[in-house]
């Protein structure tokens, strides 16, 4: 097992040095005070997101611990030229998806990946995006195994969630520990929405006037990530509207003001792409704008990201990225892939079926770490029931390897603690160009030996500090 | 700004102002039930109908009873103007509006929130009821400074504004509606032992008490309690302050908008046209009629204004 901190053989590695001797001269009752007020910090600034299923606008927090992870420039640096290149790829990708596809012309996916799968969306097909730009905002999810073992879990290409929480994360540790930030040279993530605006406008239709005007779009405040919502739309100085804001006025799409209907150039929407138009997708929706798709071919507003984008993030199509990476960039992928068997084909069904107790199955479409099965740890009950569901459908499930998760420490009542960690950094992308914030939203497995990091799952996050070399 | 967000800001404020004053009502009540020999059946059915939440109170007791009639204006989900109730749609509108209200404001709408939760989980007992209605009050305070000290002076402070002068005005009418019996000018000056309790109750229930004594002296009687609650312009409860303040907020949000739309028009009216003469004229007209017309004026007003800024489609 690889700690972040300790490395295998409980060496201190160096990106914790600085860390380490400041922790070393802490008294643990300060640091228990200090984790207590964080909490206290979330709660009262109302950082929650809401769990489907339980009681109506339920609001929880999401666990903060007060260790951070800690990546070294140099690490940081092979990590960040991966992501562009995935990304770029990504791009790509759904630009020749809908439009000469030949990437399945050149055999290197299968036609019905494309053609039968439920995220691709057929009205897209021969719609081109203003300024070509498909996935302004990407969350790429890495695990990490060993020193320089990195491996890519899945590709966010729709409505990727949590940049909130790595600014705030970053918020509550400047205002509760000063003194590490002046220790060490950590690079700043706070730039993110200034960023964040600046790639949307820089994406806004050609026809715009030199300041477009940009919106957030949220399906409201019983969402999980309506906090996220209001706070990118707050930080960005934009308005946060909701379906019912909005409708079509002389071929653009408006929003309802105190003096009237008012243009929006770019929407950067965070509902899904089913119910973003009722007219066009889900007739019946209410969280959407009915009109909306037919300005969107017209060219007069840029959606962002584009509707279609989950064919990029499908868990089927993610076990070609290796072949998508290659084809469009003509370079070896500089980030793994974790191996995965698609349960669609017999031969991987049969391997998956017959080892179904070491292996992590997935849904095809799921997210947020629900119907998915990890075989070490899952009772011979649940592995019955499963081999019954794949067996059925197996075209719904890929299966992979059960990685060994890299851990970090966490603090805990007894002292420091082990736990497992994945990393989401964030990824703007718009016509100018690519840019990755450095670090991103490390989540934390809080329950030992759990590798489950979802926050509906129980799980936390951590500030994630990429170090100035 | 969004339509939806002036409709949430009015709300908000709408709510904060009314859990306030229900908390003030509620004060006044046991005040009065512990400083009077009288039932006290009589003393809480006649707060509970000047907070205007009597209906929905019978609708659930048979009978009026201290215990109950505290709980059902400070804590009953089913009354959605308890307090309760109130910062939970104030804490609701603020969340729709986050990105219209200062880091300060949430802060204080939301700690307001939580504490509330805190301190009536369960039922208040008598002893414990002071302090809770004391957090309550401070709570409301703070948010109040925030929104002072940290709000830029636009829309938004407007918007904010005309909710709670407009909320202030119908609670100090209702207060009016429901006991304008007792400020007849055929009541006596001096008054019987009841009519001062009614008085008191009346002073209290708007917090005015002092103002009143500083201003007309301990002896003063019901037209003067009339004049001061409609008419003073320095009383910040009074009708003609509320009226005034709507007004001018209005006369702001069109000029800032270079528009002004019918419900401008509505405000100038109330204060020119009704709340700009002496009490002899009210008199005059009937103390009862004048109240119901203000109160439907206010209605109708708040009405318009949701029309001419598009709160809703």
């Amino acid at each position: 097992m690889f700690d972040e901190m300790w490395g295998r053989d409980g060496a201190l590695r160096s990106p914790y040095a600085h860390f380490n001797g400041w922790l070393e001269g802490e008294d643990p009752k300060r640091l228990r005070a200090k984790q207590r007020e964080a909490e206290e910090l979330f709660r009262l600034t109302g950082i929650t997101f809401n769990v489907y299923g339980q009681a109506a606008a339920e609001e929880r927090l999401i666990p903060f611990d007060i260790i951070p992870r800690i990546i070294s420039g140099h690490e940081w640096q092979k990590l960040s030229r991966g992501i562009e290149q995935r990304v770029r790829a990504i791009n790509a990708f759904l630009h020749d998806i809908y439009h000469r596809q030949e990437i399945i012309r050149a055999g290197r996916i299968p036609k019905e990946m494309i053609a039968r799968n439920d995220a691709f969306l057929p009205q897209m097909i021969g719609v081109s995006p203003p300024g070509g730009v498909y996935t302004h905002i990407v969350g790429i999810d890495l695990v990490r195994t060993g020193p320089g073992e990195f491996y890519v879990l899945e590709d966010n290409a729709r409505t990727p969630s949590g940049v909130s929480y790595m600014l705030e994360n970053r918020e509550t540790m400047l205002q509760m520990f000063p003194e590490l930030f002046s220790q060490n040279r950590v690079r700043p993530v706070q730039y993110y929405p200034r960023d964040l605006l600046r790639s949307l406008a820089a994406s806004a239709p050609a026809a715009s006037s030199e300041k477009p005007t940009v919106a957030v779009l949220t399906p409201g405040i019983y969402n999980s990530a309506y906090f996220e919502h209001a706070f990118l739309a707050d930080q960005m100085g934009v308005e946060l509207v909701e379906g019912h804001d909005l409708r079509v006025v002389e071929g653009r799409v408006a929003m309802r003001t105190t003096k009237g209907y008012r243009p929006i150039d770019v929407l950067y929407r965070r509902v899904d792409d089913d119910f973003l138009d009722p007219l066009n997708f889900n007739p019946e929706s209410a969280l959407g704008v009915p009109g909306i798709m037919d300005v969107y071919r017209a060219g007069r507003i840029t959606i962002a990201n584009a509707p279609g984008t989950g064919i990029a993030d499908d868990k089927a199509i993610y076990s070609y990225m290796p072949e998508i990476v290659e084809f469009y960039t003509g370079e070896r992928p500089l980030l793994e892939n974790v191996p995965t068997w698609r349960c669609s084909e017999p031969e991987a069904l049969t391997y998956v079926l017959d080892h179904l107790d070491e292996l992590v199955v997935k849904e095809v479409h799921g997210s947020g770490g629900y119907g998915m099965l990890i075989g070490p740890t899952a009772s011979k009950k649940e592995l019955k029931d499963f081999r019954r569901k794949l067996k059925a459908r197996p075209g719904n499930y890929i299966a992979q390897p059960t990685l060994s998760l890299s851990t970090v420490p966490i603090f805990t009542r007894t002292g420091l603690a082990p736990r497992h960690v994945d990393l989401r950094p964030f990824v703007l992308v718009s016509p100018g160009g690519i840019r990755i914030t450095p670090g991103g939203l490390t989540r934390v497995a809080l329950k030992k030996g759990s590798l489950v990091v979802n926050s509906s799952q129980g799980g936390g996050t951590k500030d994630t500090w990429v170090l100035e070399d | 700004m969004l339509g939806k967000t002036a409709n949430g800001l009015f709300w908000m404020h709408r709510y904060l102002e009314r859990a306030e004053n229900m908390a003030r009502l509620i004060e006044t009540g046991q005040r009065i039930a512990l400083t009077t020999l009288g039932t006290t059946e009589i003393e809480w059915r006649s707060v509970l109908e000047t907070a205007g939440v009597a209906v929905g109170y019978d609708a659930q007791n048979e009978t009026v009873t201290k215990d109950e009639a505290v709980d059902w204006m400070l804590r009953a989900k089913a009354n959605p103007s308890s307090v309760l109730s109130c910062f939970a749609a104030a804490r609701q509108n603020a969340r729709m509006v986050r990105t219209a209200i200062t880091n300060e404001v949430w802060e204080a709408v939301n700690g307001t929130y939580m504490q509330a939760q805190e301190l009536l989980a369960r039922k208040v007992s008598e002893r414990d009821l002071p302090q809770t209605l004391n957090a309550i009050r401070q709570r409301t305070a703070l948010v109040r400074g925030a929104t002072h000290g940290t709000v830029l002076r636009n829309d938004i402070y407007d918007f904010t504004s005309i909710g709670t002068y407009l909320e202030r005005a119908d609670n100090t009418a209702r207060i009016l509606d429901v006991k304008y019996y007792v400020l007849l000018p055929s009541a006596m000056s001096v008054g019987s032992e009841v009519d001062n309790v009614q008085w008191e109750t009346i002073l209290r229930s708007v917090s005015a008490r002092r103002g009143f004594r500083m201003e007309y002296g301990s002896t003063a009687g019901p037209r003067d309690i009339a004049q001061f609650l409609i008419l003073d312009k320095r009383m910040p409860r009074s009708l003609a302050f509320c009226a005034r303040k709507i007004r001018v907020n209005m006369g702001y949000l069109a000029g800032n908008y270079g528009h002004r739309p019918p419900s401008f028009g509505m405000a100038d009216h109330i204060e020119k046209d009704y709340l700009s003469y002496d009490i002899e004229a009210i008199f005059d007209y009937g103390l009862h009629e004048f109240i119901q017309k203000l109160l439907e004026l206010f209605d109708e007003l708040a009405r318009q204004i949701q029309t001419d800024y598009r709160f809703y489609e």
